[in-house]
């Protein structure tokens, strides 16, 4: 990676406290373009926590958010989406009673212009926007292999298909950094290698960044580039997966003394 | 042949098959009336309901969109019908010298209902709607109580100067040849009758409309977005608040459009038949019809009024039937044995035709 590009993110001395605690403190990272990184680091580290600052579901107490040049500040989850953020869950969370071509529409919903007004008397703009919509979500679940499923109810899904609607749908909204909250929990070593091929070409084939929490090292040592560790809210070490690999103190703290 | 073949089976298409359903049980159900009516086999009893149940009907189609689709609980859909009735009755016994087609009188009534109705929908909103949890059921409900207490104290009356309003006691000049359209707890009197069946129906059907086409669009599957995962939604970019509004004002719209035609149906109209009482009764044809669906609400809200008509010659032991009816009606359709059975023969009856589909 050329050090002299800008980056897609760029995070500074972010910081978070809950009361009196401090979950995160001193996070700096860069993210760029076409890229996959790595967040790791043990249970409670502080992982999901960045993640959820990133998207602005938590207010950082410290530091700045600079998304494509643009300080984020004071932008709202929905506005971070809106400039090119999109994230999948720890605890997958879809619209579970609709279906699997409804979430990835959902997804779409701000490429969507057509008002109420044209839904309500059903006005050629509508069928026109729909009609696109449909076509460019089926294609999307191609990529993810859910193409015939697109009529069942997303909450019947199988784990591992949930798992891939939750990207299709984060890939609805056209972002330019993809953020996957633990993607291989609770795969079988089959499944992961299947996620690890997918996760490889939305890179590719979207042209976008990727980062992601994952606690599978081998996922995370085979696709990842760079990888930053968090031990306590704060980074402890970051580099190349064989930096990380002979790094001591991440040794240390994954295995204890 | 084959076009005629092809739109009917766009019309049972699976997507849109409940949609179809629900409008030809009303449009059904108004031709059957019709010629009841007309061969005069309908008691009077039955011919003053009809223009109530429409009524009941387009509120309560409106609350399961509040209450269904976007999973908000609304407890106060009796003050919106309050709203929208009074300011119905209002609207009509001013127009009354100017324009003297009823029929337009009437229409201008529901419009000006419905959007009385929204306003105060979207200024209650404004500040719960940002909130998560079940403080809209709250703020409803004593909406719905503060909406009835005002109208109890208010005096409205309309001479050749103009409108005139006080909220103590009766304190309206009005000059010669003016009229009081609201009376206090009196509520309003002298109310020329003008709405009709035939207009209850077309609202009802114009509810549908409005509520399928926003369902099974971009806002409508972002509204039930917000219901199924409120953090997901906003992470996709969806504005939660304004979605949620947009289901609020839509529901309490309809309920204004239903009061203003309730209201046109009686000559005499108190505020404190919008009581907390009516809310629940809406919530209840909503609930039993099934969260979402609004074939349902309109099958259930035709029984539930019905019934207790029905069960007049019970007399003291109506409420009682009526209550037991309703808590087996809530029970079998709820109860897992019963949906299995009614599963599995949908199941045999498909495979049946698909058997002779084969065999052909």
């Amino acid at each position: 990676m050329s050090e002299n590009r800008t980056p897609v993110l760029d995070v500074q001395g972010l910081g978070i406290d809950f009361g009196g605690l401090t979950a995160v403190n001193e996070f700096s990272l860069q993210v760029f373009n076409e890229e996959i990184v790595g967040l790791i680091g043990p249970n409670g580290a502080g992982k999901t926590t960045v993640f959820n600052m990133l998207t602005k579901v938590y207010k950082p107490s410290r530091g700045t958010i600079t998304f494509c040049g643009k300080n984020t500040e004071k932008m709202s989850v929905v506005e971070m989406n809106k400039q090119g953020i999109a994230r999948t869950f720890q605890n997958i969370r879809l619209f579970s009673n609709l279906t699997v071509l409804d979430n990835v529409r959902i997804g779409m919903h701000n490429k969507i212009s057509y008002s109420n007004f044209d839904a309500v008397f059903r006005l050629p703009k509508f069928y026109e926007q729909e009609e696109k919509v449909e076509k460019e979500a089926v294609e999307l679940l191609k990529i993810f292999g859910l193409e015939d499923k697109k009529d069942i109810t997303a909450g019947n899904l199988p784990y591992g298909a949930q798992r891939r609607l939750e990207i299709a749908r984060a890939m609805a909204t056209e972002p330019k950094l993809l953020l996957l909250d633990e993607p291989a929990a609770g795969m079988n070593p089959q499944e992961t290698e299947e996620l690890m091929d997918m996760i490889r070409f939305v890179r590719d084939h979207f042209r976008i960044a990727v980062l992601l929490i994952e606690h599978d090292m081998k996922l995370v040592m085979g696709i990842c580039e760079r990888i930053t560790v968090l031990n306590y809210g704060m980074m402890l070490a970051e580099g190349t997966p064989e930096e990380i690999q002979a790094n001591p103190q991440v040794i240390k703290a994954y295995l204890g003394e | 042949m084959k076009k005629i073949k092809s739109f009917f089976r766009a019309l049972f298409d699976r997507k849109v098959r409940s949609r179809t359903i629900s409008f030809l049980i009303v449009i059904l159900g108004y031709i059957v009336v019709e010629i009841l009516l007309k061969s005069g086999n309908l008691s009077s009893m039955f011919q003053s309901l009809l223009v109530p149940v429409t009524c009941y009907m387009v509120a309560a189609l409106g609350l399961n969109l509040n209450v269904g689709v976007s999973g908000e609980l609304n407890l106060g859909q009796a003050g919106f019908m309050s709203l929208g009735a009074f300011m119905g009755v209002c609207v009509s016994g001013a127009l009354a010298p100017v324009v003297s087609n009823t029929l337009l009188r009437l229409l201008l009534a529901i419009v000006c209902g419905a959007l009385i109705a929204s306003v105060f929908g979207f200024l209650i909103g404004v500040p719960v709607l940002k909130l998560q949890g079940d403080y809209l059921a709250i703020v409803t409900l004593a909406f719905g109580e503060i909406i009835k207490s005002l109208i109890n104290n208010l005096y409205i009356g309309f001479d050749a100067n103009g409108f005139q309003f006080s909220f103590v006691e009766n304190k309206l000049k009005l000059a010669p040849g003016g009229k009081a359209l609201i009376n206090g707890p009196m509520g309003a009197t002298g109310t020329q009758r003008i709405a009709t069946f035939t207009v209850g129906i077309i609202l009802v059907l114009a509810a549908l409309i409005v509520i399928y086409n926003i369902m099974y669009s971009r806002s409508g599957r972002a509204i039930q977005a917000c219901r199924d995962n409120r953090i997901a939604a906003e992470s996709v970019g969806i504005h939660v608040a304004n979605t949620k509004m947009l289901a609020f004002v839509i529901s309490a719209a309809l309920a204004g459009a239903a009061g203003a035609l309730y209201g046109l149906n009686y000559s005499t109209l108190v505020p404190a038949k919008f009581d907390f009482n009516l809310s629940i009764l809406i919530l209840v044809y909503v609930v039993l019809g099934g969260l979402g669906n609004m074939t349902g609400t309109i099958i259930s809200t035709i029984i539930l009024v019905l019934l207790p008509e029905l069960l007049r010659g019970l007399q003291d032991y109506r409420m009682l039937i009526y209550a037991i009816v309703l808590i087996l009606m809530m029970i079998l359709s709820n109860n897992a044995k019963v949906r299995e059975f009614a599963e599995s023969m949908k199941q045999k009856l498909t495979s049946r035709k698909r058997e002779e589909a084969a065999n052909e």
